[in-house]
């Protein structure tokens, strides 16, 4: 008998995934609930199109219901999980649909509230992020934006930017690695206050 | 080409289809990657964390929680399903990611070049693929008939015993190969439409016959 929805708020993202990959609906629920607002955004984001956006998403969910048990808690996060889904089905249906997007550097749209605390994290986590993209050299921010949001191959950047491909790769792999050490900095500062 | 230089492009999407394919075949043989490839999908999923963009309509989630109702592991033994292309890429690439993030035991006794080609077969577009009857693995098969059976819920084997696969070729179980646990086993025979694989415990090393009772079956 699966348990009501609201008896799985104590539990993490990892101990959810353990659920779903025994078939319990209701774990798929409690974590699309926890993270379906931010990948809806994500996909939004590279897809600009509501009714692709919401495949995209439902995609992602149906491939964790599917592949759950292939999920083990320590090595990654289960959200990070579900985002890679989700962003590599959005990059995938934004090149099959030649849907070039306007242009992916302006800034993103607000999101719509979700409840005060969620909304809280969500902020925070967004503000962090875009002050460690703001410390990037121009760029390197342009490369990791353009590919990640706007969905670009390395080659198609390569082209748009009037680059060799070498430059692109080297501009990315700079970037990410300036990225991981910042945002690692930033958690060990203000690691008092996660609850994970 | 480096391959090794593509791990940036791969955590943020920006590989070509050709490209994503090869370098996924690299990384099951190369830890380093793995390794920087963990951290660099962190710094992508806190990007897509960070992207804002509007809530989604309250109909998504109710329908995402049908569809997955409506694809409940059936219970029906040997049941024949022809999984749909779409379906077959989904599975097939979270657990292309799941393996790629390490959080995913290649089965097969480490065997790199197993793994190699387990990892082929999964990431093959064309591959269908087969839940077994109590929805606890899955069988997928490539068009040439090169297949990977994929188990999620399984108990270790017991000390002396392994597990084994067996492929029916005119309804006389072969041997097809040897795992131990929840992982991805890459399957030592070709799996041909109508042919049904199977899984017994059997006393370590494997026999030339079942003895066991079949754990899982599977029917193309």
């Amino acid at each position: 008998m699966p348990v009501r929805a609201r008896d799985l708020a104590h539990l993490s993202d990892e101990a959810l995934v353990a659920l779903v990959s025994r078939s319990d609906e209701s774990a798929l629920a409690e974590l699309y609930d926890r993270i379906g607002g931010t990948a809806y955004g994500l996909a939004y984001r590279v897809l600009r199109d509501e009714a692709l956006a919401e495949d995209a998403v439902q995609e992602a969910f149906l491939g964790l219901w599917r592949s759950a048990g292939s999920f083990v808690p320590e090595r990654a996060k289960a959200s990070t999980w579900i985002l890679t889904l989700v962003h590599r089905r959005a990059v995938d249906v934004v090149r099959r649909e030649q849907r070039r997007r306007t242009e992916p550097l302006e800034a993103a749209p607000e999101p719509a509230e979700g409840s005060a605390e969620e909304a809280a994290w969500l902020r925070l986590d967004r503000e962090r992020v875009q002050a460690a993209l703001a410390q990037l050299p121009d760029q390197q921010r342009e490369a990791i934006e353009l590919a990640y949001y706007g969905g670009y191959t390395q080659s198609e950047l390569a082209d748009r930017l009037g680059q060799p491909i070498g430059t692109i790769k080297s501009r990315m792999f700079a970037g990410l690695a300036r990225l991981r050490e910042l945002l690692d900095d930033e958690r060990e500062r203000t690691s008092w206050t996660s609850t994970t | 080409m480096d391959l090794h230089d593509l791990t940036a492009g791969y955590a943020l999407d920006a590989l070509d289809d050709d490209e994503r394919a090869r370098y996924e075949e690299h990384l099951a043989s190369c830890e380093s990657c793995r390794e920087e490839l963990q951290g660099f999908w962190e710094v992508s999923a806190a990007l897509g964390r960070a992207a804002g963009g509007p809530m989604p309509p309250p109909s998504l989630r109710a329908r995402i929680l049908e569809q997955a109702r409506s694809e409940r592991p059936n219970v029906v033994p040997l049941r024949r399903r022809v999984a749909t292309p779409v379906l077959a890429t989904a599975a097939a690439v979270a657990a292309v990611v799941a393996v790629a993030l390490g959080v995913w035991s290649l089965g097969v006794s480490n065997d790199l070049d197993d793994a190699n080609d387990a990892l082929a077969v999964l990431s093959d577009p064309n591959a269908r693929v087969q839940t077994t009857a109590d929805g606890e693995a899955n069988l997928v098969v490539t068009p040439t008939g090169d297949a990977a059976l994929v188990v999620r819920m399984l108990a270790p084997a017991p000390n002396g015993k392994d597990y084994e696969i067996w492929v029916f070729e005119d309804g006389v179980p072969k041997p097809a190969g040897l795992f131990e646990g929840p992982g991805v086993a890459m399957l030592s025979r070709r799996v041909a439409p109508g042919q049904t694989v199977a899984v017994t415990l059997e006393p370590d090393g494997g026999l030339d016959a079942p003895t066991g009772d079949a754990i899982f079956t599977a029917s193309l």
